[in-house]
C-alpha cells in the first residue's frame, strides 16, 4: 500500500526561514534596537565624560573600539549614536507615512482634480532633497535635530502619496469594491475598510526602506553639522570629528560609517525580504 | 506632439514659480528682518535701518519677491553681502566645480550601472548575476559620505596616490590645470558615482529581464541573431525607460550629494558656498543656491519626460 501523496503547504514560519534575506534584515535590524534598547540602560563606558588623558586609545579589553580625541570610548558611543539614528528615522518615517497615506488614499477615493492636485504637489515637493529642506530650515532656525527631522519627513511625504495612490487605484478597480458600492457604502468608509487593510503590507514594506534612507539621511545632515548637536552622539558627526584624525587614528574613521552600513543593509534586506513574503507571486515570477 | 511640449512647457513654468516662491517665502519673509540677521543682534539700530534701505527691504514682500524673481531671469541678483560681489559671479563661479562635479560622477555612474546591470541579466540567477547583485545591496547601505572617507584612507593616507582634499584650478594661472583639476575630482566623483550605480545596477538588470521575456526578442533570437546582438540591438534600447526614469531622479539624489562630497574633500563648489553663507548670515547668496538647486532638479525632470517620448514614442499617445 503505498502512503498518500500529501501537500502541505509552508506555514508562514517556514516561508519567512526559507529567505535569506528576510533573517538576514530581521537579524539587523534586531540587532540596532537592541544596541538602543541596551544604551539606555546600560554602557560600558559614560558617553559624555571626556577624559583627554584617555585620548585616542587603540582597541583593548577595557575599550573594545578605543577612545576618540576627547577620550570617550568609542563603543559606547556607537551604542548611544543607534538612538538617534532611530529616533530620527522613527518620526521623520511616521510623519512621511501618515500624511503621505492620507494624502494618497483622497487622492485615490476621490479622483478628479483632487488626485491631480496631490500629485503636482507630491512631484513639486522632489525638487526639494532633505539636505536642501534642511538648508533652508538651518539658515532661518539655526541647526538642530527637529530640522533635520522636519526635512527628512518632508521628504518621505510624497513618496509616501505615491506609493499610497498606485496601490489603492489598484484596489479601487477590483470587482468587490464595485459590490461595496452597490451596497451603498460611502467612499470613506470602503477607504478605511477595504483599501487600507489592502495594502497596508506594501506600507509596512515601504517604511522599511524609507527608515534606512531616513538613516542615511540623518548621518548625512549630522555629519554637515545640521543634525545632531553635540554632545548628543550619532554616527555622522563621529564620522565628520574622525575625519580631522585620519591620519593619527583611521580606525576612527571606520567603526561609526559600518555601523551605519549595517543599520541600512539590515532593514534594505527585511524590506525587500517582507516584500517577498508577504506576497509570494512577486518572488516566482522574478 | 506639440500639445504634449506645449503641456509639459507649461508644468514646467508653474513648477518653477511655486519653487521660487517657497524658497522666498522661507529664506526671505521667515527670517524677518535680512539686514538684522546679517548684522547679528548686537547690532545698532541706524545701522540696521540702513542696511535694510539699502538691501530694498522697506518694501512690501510681493515687491520684493517680483524684483527677486525679474533678476533670476535677467541674471541680476545683486551683491553678497559677506563677499562684497555680485552673487552671479560667485555662484558661476562655484558651478565650474560643481557641474563638472556632479556630470563626472553621472557619467561613471551610467557606465558602471549598465555594464553590471546587463552582465546580472545575462547572467540571471548564476555567481555572476548573484555577485552583483549582492555588491550592489552593500552599495546602496554604504553612505556616500564615509565611502569618500574611506577613499581618502586609502588613496590619500596609505597609498598616497591623492590628495586628501581641495581643488587646484582649471586653469593654470590659478595654479592648477585640466588634468590636475579633473584628479582632484576623480575621488570625489567616485565616491558619489558607487552609490548611485548600485541603486541603477538594480534597475537596468530588471529591466533588461522583463524586455528577455517579450516576443519580439525570441523572434529576433530565431530568425538568426546572436545573443549579443538582441541584447544591444533590442533588449537595451527598450529597457531604457526605467532606467532614464531613474536616473532623472537620481540627479536630485546626485546634486544632494555634491553639497556633502565637497564638504568631504574641501572643494570650493556650491555647497561649500551655501555653508560659508549661512555661517555668515548671507541669507542673499543661501535662498539664490537652493534656488538655483533647485531648478536644476525640476529642468532635469523635465528633460527625463522629454526623453521618454523620444526613446517610446508609444507613451506620448497615452499622455495626451
Amino acid at each position: 500500500m503505498s502512503t498518500p501523496l500529501v501537500l502541505t503547504p509552508p506555514s508562514a514560519w517556514q516561508r519567512a526561514l526559507r529567505q535569506r534575506s528576510l533573517v538576514l534584515g530581521a537579524a539587523l535590524t534586531l540587532l540596532l534596537l537592541l544596541a538602543a534598547g541596551l544604551s539606555l540602560v546600560w554602557t560600558p563606558w559614560s558617553p559624555y565624560e571626556i577624559d583627554l588623558e584617555l585620548k585616542l586609545l587603540p582597541p583593548s579589553a577595557a575599550h573594545w573600539l578605543g577612545t576618540d580625541a576627547f577620550g570617550r570610548d568609542v563603543a559606547s558611543l556607537l551604542l548611544v549614536g543607534a538612538r538617534s539614528s532611530i529616533l530620527v528615522g522613527l518620526i521623520a518615517v511616521g510623519i512621511g507615512l501618515l500624511l503621505g497615506t492620507a494624502l494618497g488614499l483622497l487622492a485615490a477615493a476621490r479622483r478628479g482634480w483632487v488626485e491631480e492636485l496631490i500629485m503636482r504637489l507630491a512631484d513639486f515637493t522632489f525638487a526639494f532633497p532633505a539636505i536642501l529642506s534642511a538648508i533652508m530650515l538651518t539658515a532661518v532656525f539655526g541647526a538642530g535635530i527637529v530640522n533635520a527631522i522636519i526635512a527628512i519627513g518632508i521628504f518621505n511625504i510624497p513618496t509616501f502619496a505615491r506609493v499610497t495612490r498606485a496601490s489603492a487605484n489598484a484596489v479601487w478597480s477590483r470587482d468587490y469594491i464595485l459590490a461595496a458600492r452597490a451596497c451603498g457604502r460611502s467612499r470613506w468608509a470602503i477607504t478605511w475598510e477595504h483599501v487600507l487593510p489592502n495594502i497596508l503590507p506594501m506600507l509596512i514594506v515601504q517604511a522599511t526602506i524609507q527608515f534606512a534612507i531616513a538613516i542615511l539621511a540623518e548621518a548625512a545632515l549630522s555629519y554637515l553639522g545640521l543634525g545632531t548637536q553635540p554632545p548628543q552622539p550619532s554616527w555622522g558627526r563621529m564620522l565628520s570629528e574622525a575625519q580631522t584624525l585620519m591620519f593619527e587614528a583611521p580606525l576612527l574613521a571606520i567603526w561609526p560609517g559600518l555601523a551605519i552600513a549595517l543599520a541600512v543593509l539590515g532593514l534594505n534586506l527585511l524590506g525587500d525580504g517582507l516584500r517577498d513574503w508577504l506576497d509570494p507571486r512577486l518572488a516566482r515570477a522574478r | 506632439m506639440s500639445v504634449f511640449l506645449l503641456k509639459r512647457f507649461l508644468t514646467l513654468i508653474a513648477t518653477l514659480a511655486a519653487t521660487s516662491a517657497v524658497v522666498f517665502v522661507v529664506l526671505d519673509v521667515l527670517p524677518g528682518n535680512a539686514a538684522q540677521v546679517l548684522m547679528g543682534p548686537d547690532a545698532a539700530p541706524e545701522a540696521v535701518q540702513a542696511l535694510a534701505q539699502q538691501l530694498g527691504l522697506d518694501q512690501p514682500a510681493w515687491q520684493r519677491y517680483l524684483q527677486w524673481v525679474q533678476g533670476l531671469l535677467v541674471l541680476d541678483l545683486g551683491n553678497s553681502y559677506a563677499y562684497g560681489s555680485p552673487v552671479v559671479d560667485l555662484v558661476l563661479e562655484r558651478l565650474a566645480l560643481t557641474v563638472p562635479l556632479a556630470v563626472l560622477a553621472m557619467l561613471i555612474t551610467t557606465v558602471l550601472a549598465l555594464s553590471a546591470g546587463v552582465y546580472a541579466a545575462s547572467r540571471h540567477n548564476r555567481w555572476g548575476d548573484m555577485g552583483v547583485m549582492g555588491l550592489a545591496q552593500l552599495g546602496i547601505a554604504i553612505p556616500n559620505f564615509w565611502f569618500a572617507i574611506l577613499l581618502i584612507l586609502l588613496f590619500s593616507v596609505k597609498l598616497q596616490w591623492f590628495s586628501a582634499g581641495g581643488f587646484p584650478g582649471w586653469t593654470e594661472d590659478a595654479g592648477g590645470g585640466f588634468w590636475q583639476a579633473l584628479k582632484a575630482l576623480l575621488l570625489p566623483a567616485i565616491s558619489l558615482a558607487v552609490v548611485q550605480a548600485a541603486i541603477l545596477a538594480r534597475i537596468t538588470r530588471s529591466a533588461v529581464l522583463d524586455v528577455m521575456r517579450e516576443d519580439f526578442v525570441r523572434t529576433a533570437r530565431a530568425k538568426g541573431l546572436s545573443r549579443r546582438g538582441v541584447l544591444w540591438g533590442h533588449v537595451l534600447r527598450n529597457a531604457m525607460v526605467p532606467v532614464v526614469t531613474v536616473m532623472g531622479l537620481q540627479f536630485a539624489n546626485l546634486l544632494a550629494g555634491t553639497i556633502v562630497v565637497e564638504n568631504v574633500f574641501y572643494l570650493p563648489g556650491l555647497g561649500r558656498l551655501i555653508f560659508q553663507s549661512i555661517a555668515n548670515r548671507d541669507l542673499i547668496v543661501v535662498r539664490n543656491c537652493v534656488m538655483l538647486l533647485a531648478a536644476m532638479v525640476v529642468i532635469v525632470n523635465f528633460i527625463v519626460d522629454l526623453l521618454y517620448a523620444a526613446i517610446d514614442p508609444r507613451l506620448k499617445a497615452s499622455d495626451l
